[in-house]
């Protein structure tokens, strides 16, 4: 066994190795804190390539921890799917790396940017658990770890509101958990087993039992509440308005993203694509509430003052998207869905890191006080207007390939009204991604008085932002690479794996 | 708060036994019920009982802020340690049987379990005590 074979483990055991170092280090000199983040993402995130290429060229990956085979042991398994979600997300935590080194600066008092980034790291550590893991025991600890330290990033800054955000996201996503962990006991009381595969394997035999139907809902709902997915969405605007910039990216991106993979994960993995559409029909309430959340998250959207809580409820819209394509539950509807998972992923990162190098210059993000803003930040406004057509889904953007591919699915099993109910929300995001744009290029001649001269931000900050914007073009362009991925992941999900 | 001889005499008696107890639970971890996070946690309440029955200013004089800190890193760095040594001798992650056989010690496994228990319950009682440090001070400085 060389080194790569154990790259899986070392993938959740490098990043609390690194906090572990960030730690000591911190507390000789605080300025050591940033470089061993930065060489520890960047570490991981070439783990997760590797590991990824591993996938596509010799099938999924499994590790067994301790060397124990996995109805006794954890196993961690990376399958198409889970390759592609882990190399996404590493994707956005390198960026959000990069990114944060200025902004956490000049946003997080000096005393907690030690502490910062020493949960930084065991944020990814649980959220790349999360990911890799093949045990739902094991998820759920991944789970709890993320949150927890999610929570306390949000409340990591100046701000009063800060830590009510914080508290907000805490009691309810300890709700979440507590709904998941009922889920996955009683999942474990059917079956006797806690090993993804396995459960796979032994569910079917009991798919009438309540204790399974009271186990799906509960895992649907405690995953609901982690993903926001309307009305469950509650904690988000607060959450992502009132945190650090470079928290808001992380946890709108990444956070949200591995969230929606963990319910994908049990719908399809654990559970099966017969499960959810005869046993026990979820898909046409999924589906139901999948466009309610698509036009209620972008009207809600529509109606905020602040950058950063329009670009919040746009989430909540977005995630709607990707509902959707379990509502649809065919195999160009979930292509389209995984496609828009990296695709949001993209673009909200890259409208998020706008509203927070125009925080960063101006100090604020109230739409009413960004008038030109245009003028003196051309580039960060050039970023947001192509990610926000890309978040419209206008071509060639990869927003437009996977809303096209979304609408596709809806046609293919026929749902007429909910293919209109897409184009829709396209439209209104249109109206809330113009608000920004016509403020910030054809707004406030009247106040040039107050600003000196233009400036950009940093170039450490800018330089992300505008790699994630021109990634939404490219992608979208050259759509086929990630489409070859996603086709062979939909078709293990479709499967069983 | 008011001295009180009965109970600063009897936490006095029963912290020696307390932490013989975190530690036996430790021990046991590796063959019955118990464990590192039982153990840490049950020798952290010692600190917690002192800090009720004296003063944050007593129990700091055992274990400072400094003291938790390094703890809380050496348990995690043992834990890792150990589960890397096993990758070293071409084993998976924690896969104690790989040094066992390449070192011939008998039960070596079993010390290494004890070991990586200790680990766990180091941080723990660390942790532990460090979030009683931190609600117990009203001061509202960060530690």
């Amino acid at each position: 066994m060389t080194l790569i074979d154990h790259l899986p483990v070392l993938l959740v055991a490098g990043p609390i190795v690194a906090s572990l170092l960030t730690l000591v280090a911190g507390w000789h000199d605080r300025r050591l804190c940033y470089p061993i983040t930065l060489a520890a993402v960047l570490g991981e995130f070439a783990a997760a390539i590797v590991i990824f290429r591993q996938v596509m060229d010799g099938g999924t990956v499994r590790y067994y921890v301790g060397g124990w085979a996995p109805p006794m042991g954890i196993e961690l398994v990376i399958d198409t799917f889970g390759g592609f979600i882990l190399a996404t997300i590493m994707l956005l935590a390198l960026m959000t790396a990069l990114y944060a080194f200025r902004s956490v600066k000049k946003e997080v008092p000096a005393e907690k940017t030690v502490s910062f980034y020493v949960i930084f790291q065991i944020l990814l550590a649980g959220l790349i658990g999360m990911t890799i893991t093949g045990d739902v025991f094991n998820l759920y600890v991944f789970l709890e770890i993320s949150s927890i330290a999610a929570y306390t990033l949000i409340s990591a800054t100046r701000k009063p509101h800060s830590y009510v955000a914080s508290y907000n996201y805490l009691v309810l996503g300890s709700i979440a958990a507590g709904f998941i962990l009922l889920g996955i006991g009683n999942l474990y009381v059917a079956t006797g087993t806690l090993n993804m595969a396995e459960l796979a394997v032994m569910l079917p035999a009991s798919y009438d039992l309540a204790t399974v139907h009271a186990a799906f809902l509960f895992l649907i709902i405690g995953f609901s509440i982690k993903a926001a997915f309307f009305p469950l969405h509650l904690w988000l605007p607060d959450a992502y308005t009132e945190s650090p910039s470079a928290v808001t990216v992380l946890i709108a991106t990444v956070m949200a993203k591995v969230s929606v993979y963990a319910l994908f994960r049990f719908l399809f993995s654990v559970f099966t694509m017969a499960y959810i559409t005869e046993s026990y029909p979820v898909t046409g309430v999924v589906l139901l509430i999948a466009t309610i959340a698509i036009v209620a998250g972008a009207i809600l959207a529509i109606a905020q003052d602040d950058l950063k809580r329009l670009l919040a409820y746009s989430s909540v819209s977005q995630i709607g998207y990707i509902m959707f394509a379990i509502g649809v539950a065919n195999r160009i509807a979930l292509e389209g869905g995984l496609l828009h998972i990296l695709g949001h992923a993209v673009m909200k990162g890259c409208l998020f890191m706008v509203a927070g190098l125009i925080i960063y210059r101006t100090g604020t993000a109230q739409l009413s006080e960004l008038g030109g803003i245009a003028r003196e930040m051309p580039l960060t406004c050039a970023a947001f207007a192509l990610a926000g057509a890309s978040m419209i889904g206008i071509p060639p953007t990869i927003g437009f390939m996977s809303k096209y591919y979304l609408v596709l699915g809806a046609f293919e099993a026929g749902l007429w009204p909910y293919a209109a109910v897409l184009l829709v929300g396209s439209l209104l995001a249109a109206a809330y991604i113009w608000r920004f744009i016509e403020i910030a290029y054809f707004g406030g001649h009247h106040d040039e008085h107050h600003r000196t001269g233009g400036r950009e931000g940093p170039a450490s900050m800018l330089a992300p932002t505008i790699g994630l914007s021109l990634l939404c073009l490219l992608l979208g362009i050259f759509v086929a690479a990630p489409l070859e991925t996603i086709g062979l992941a939909v078709a293990q999900l479709l499967g069983g794996t | 708060m008011r001295e009180n001889v009965v109970i600063r005499t009897v936490v006095r008696l029963a912290v020696p036994f307390i932490q013989i107890f975190a530690l036996y639970v430790i021990v046991h971890g590796a063959s019955g019920a118990g464990g590192g996070f039982q153990g840490g946690v049950v020798f952290a309440s010692s600190f917690i009982l002192m800090t009720i029955a004296f003063d944050l200013a007593y129990t700091r004089r055992r274990i400072g802020s400094r003291g938790t800190m390094i703890c809380s890193a050496l348990g995690i760095a043992i834990f890792a340690g150990v589960g890397i040594l096993c990758i070293l001798y071409t084993g998976n992650f924690l896969e104690y049987g790989v040094i066992e056989a390449a070192l011939g010690i008998p039960h070596l496994h079993g010390y290494l379990i004890d070991l990586v228990e200790a680990g766990i319950g180091i941080t723990v009682m660390a942790v532990m005590t460090s979030i009683i440090y931190d609600m117990a001070n009203r001061g509202g400085r960060s530690a």
